[in-house]
């Protein structure tokens, strides 16, 4: 089966470049700015949108994504909710692929059949769970491929040659290397390290491999989208999202536009980063 | 597995990490290596003599064990009903059961190699009990605690900043033990080469609950024994409260197979579970996945994870071991439930009768004691699990009292 990350990642590779990734929270600061990022994310240079379900207890994110489901939660975010600004942003985009990231309990609490069900029909292609690694497959991994979902693992400098096979097995769409050992939003990877692992993770599987956790610039961005199929960026859009609060934790107006306008210079930075390598 | 006992509950967990449905290894790939590793490490000092023999040794002459079966007799005649003894582990060295683990896990984190310990804690008796082994052993100790939990036990913190710990206040979430626990988790997934990290109870992923287990039931082993020793048989019925649910599954465990042995947990009904203020996650809470594993939560309609309220900083978390979830469902262990008031009643009917000031959480326990004791015959032998003082809980104490100090 083809599905929309399939198309995404061959189109883009018949272009010669990499996929720019943006990761936010669903639902970060409301429903309705949130809604206007995410529709704009596209337009803005996204080729990949990955948006979070907001959780109380994000254990592998660092304060920026924590903060940020927070302020979601905090003004009535829901799975449903999440699943519903997919199902919008369908409407007017059906090429754009969505992966959810999040966490295990939301979906489990929901019910994995239930859950699957509702994700495929509001238009989500992709799922990424942190805390479900290979040996936990049969909780979400094997359900979500039998109802056509991709699912996105994680591989991470600690996966070593002898564990990767395990990690890729069940492993579709597209590959997340997770540049650095530690949260969303740390210290920023060493590009010469994530060369060699991208090819590591390539000896071992056809699948492209996404590279994030800390890139923070265009700059970064564009140094990893030289040697890896897909540049994501997290905290810094986030970050951005929260600098748009007012001192009563509002949206200001015009949030979404000037946060747009920061992810076209991330989106910038990772469409040129091969043709200036080019020439 | 035994051969010669193919129906025995003690067994548990199955390969992946399992009791029943609970339990599991649900953490983010960075970690699982460390896990797996931590697995094989464990299971190759278990079967090493020379690693028992070595806690043996430090639970005698370091921590002052074995303790002892005190028969409370004061509170006995008080209930007049069952005959109550007190399994004394509030004398251990720090003043509670958590030594116990924290001697076995840093045995092990040396076996490993590894340098830098990390921890979480509530009540600050895990951390405290954590800073002493690491003061012991020479390792540099990291303690990531709430800010609420340290605001209410100064006394705790002050003691692991003497032992040369390092104490980090966490403010994210509600700044409580799951909090410290996440942030617990977020360094170890950064710090993956050199640091062990230690968890307190028996919750966290595979191998984490059965291994804390083990190292705690040395409580019900040595209970067994003393048990044997004064009334020549098993005891009717046992008791314990229950945080994270560790003190209990240390008395409970060698317990499961004797059928006999009425097994009762005690949980923190806050100010009513009704109220929704609490931390009965089995009384109260549905099953779901967090910190590594599948078990009873407090947890909302959208499966996101409540707060629990309990006057006991060491009962206050969302969650329970996935042993006891499972020995919940069996039906092999009941679980009960005390209140903050009620416990505070049996806090002080502690201090008065018998002379022991009991730590906020095994007053869940008493209370739930002073309840059935009456109702039972005065043959019927009962062991509560004193598993803490109360110097710590003075302040709040007198606080909740109104008595100012
Ligand atoms: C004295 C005492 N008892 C009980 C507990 C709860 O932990 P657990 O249920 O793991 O025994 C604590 C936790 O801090 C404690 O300090």
């Amino acid at each position: 089966m083809t599905t929309r990350l399939d198309k995404r990642f061959a189109a883009l590779k018949e272009e010669g470049r990499a996929a720019f990734v943006t990761f936010i929270t669903g639902g970060d600061p409301d429903f309705d700015t949130s809604f206007e990022v995410l529709k704009g994310l596209p337009a803005a240079g996204a080729d990949v949108i990955e948006l979070g379900m907001p959780f109380t207890d994000p254990m592998a994110d660092g304060p920026a994504i924590q903060a940020s489901s927070q302020r979601a939660l905090r003004n009535g975010a829901t799975m449903k909710k999440t699943l519903e600004l997919v199902r919008r942003f369908r409407d007017g985009d059906n090429e754009t692929p969505i992966v959810l990231m999040g966490y295990y309990n939301p979906i489990y609490h929901m019910g994995v059949e239930t859950f699957l069900t509702r994700a495929c029909e509001a238009g989500v292609d992709g799922l990424i769970v942190v805390d479900l690694p290979p040996e936990e497959d049969d909780e979400l991994c094997e359900p979500a491929m039998r109802a056509g979902l991709n699912f996105i693992r994680l591989a991470t400098p600690t996966t070593d040659d002898r564990r990767l096979p395990a990690v890729l097995a069940n492993t579709s769409g597209f590959v997340y290397y997770v540049s650095i050992t530690g949260i969303t939003g740390s210290a920023s990877p060493e590009a010469r390290n994530v060369a060699d692992a991208v090819a590591r993770i390539k000896r071992h599987t056809p699948l492209p491999v996404a590279v994030g956790f800390g890139i923070k610039t265009p700059a970064q961005a564009a140094d990893i989208a030289r040697t890896a199929d897909g540049a994501v960026v997290g905290s810094a859009i986030v970050d951005a999202i929260a600098k748009e609060l007012d001192s009563e934790g509002r949206a200001k107006p015009g949030a979404a536009e000037r946060v747009l306008g920061f992810v076209r210079s991330l989106a910038d930075g990772v469409h040129k980063a091969r043709a200036a390598a080019a020439e | 597995m035994s051969l010669s006992k193919p129906n025995t509950l003690r067994s548990g967990p199955d390969e992946r990490g399992r009791f029943g449905i609970f339990g599991g290894r649900f953490v983010a790939e960075t970690l699982m290596p460390l896990v797996l590793d931590l697995d094989k490490a464990y299971a190759a000092a278990k079967a090493d003599p020379a690693f028992q023999a070595e806690i043996d040794f430090m639970q005698r002459d370091y921590v002052g064990r074995p303790s002892p079966l005190y028969l409370a007799e004061r509170l006995t005649e008080h209930f007049n009903g069952a005959k109550i003894y007190l399994k004394r582990d509030e004398l251990n060295h720090t003043g509670s059961h958590k030594i116990n683990n924290c001697l076995g896990q840093i045995l092990l984190a040396r076996r490993m190699g590894k340098t830098r310990i990390i921890a979480e804690t509530g009540a600050g008796q895990h951390g405290v009990a954590t800073a002493t082994v690491c003061a012991r052993f020479g390792l540099p100790c990291v303690i990531y605690m709430g800010a609420t939990d340290i605001e209410r036990q100064k006394p705790n913190v002050f003691r692991m900043k003497l032992l040369g710990a390092e104490v980090i206040p966490v403010t994210s979430g509600t700044g409580t033990l799951k909090d410290a626990m996440n942030e617990a988790l977020r360094d170890w997934v950064t710090n993956v080469e050199n640091t062990y990290y230690l968890i307190g109870t028996v919750a966290g992923p595979h191998p984490y609950p059965a291994m804390v287990r083990d190292f705690q039931s040395v409580i019900g082993s040595e209970t067994k024994v003393q048990m044997m020793e004064r009334e020549g048989r098993l005891p009717d019925s046992i008791v314990a409260c229950i945080g994270g649910g560790s003190n209990a599954m240390g008395l409970f465990h060698p317990f499961l197979d004797d059928t006999s042995v009425k097994i009762y947990g005690v949980e923190a009904a806050g100010k009513g579970i009704e109220t929704g203020e609490h931390c009965a996650s089995l009384k109260g809470g549905t099953p779901g996945v967090l910190h590594g594993n599948r078990t009873y939560l407090l947890q909302d309609d959208d499966g996101q994870i409540k707060d629990g309220h309990s006057i006991s900083a060491g009962l206050d978390y969302p969650g329970i071991g996935p042993e006891h979830a499972w020995l919940h469902e069996t039906g092999r262990a009941e679980y009960v439930s005390a209140t903050d008031k009620e416990a505070l009643e049996a806090f002080q009917l502690c201090s008065k009768l018998e002379g022991i000031i009991p730590a906020l959480e095994p007053a869940h326990a008493l209370a739930f004691v002073s309840k059935i004791a009456p109702t039972l015959p005065k043959d019927h032998l009962m062991v509560m699990n004193m598993c803490g003082r109360g110097d710590k809980d003075v302040f709040s104490v007198a606080d909740y009292l109104g008595v100012k100090l």
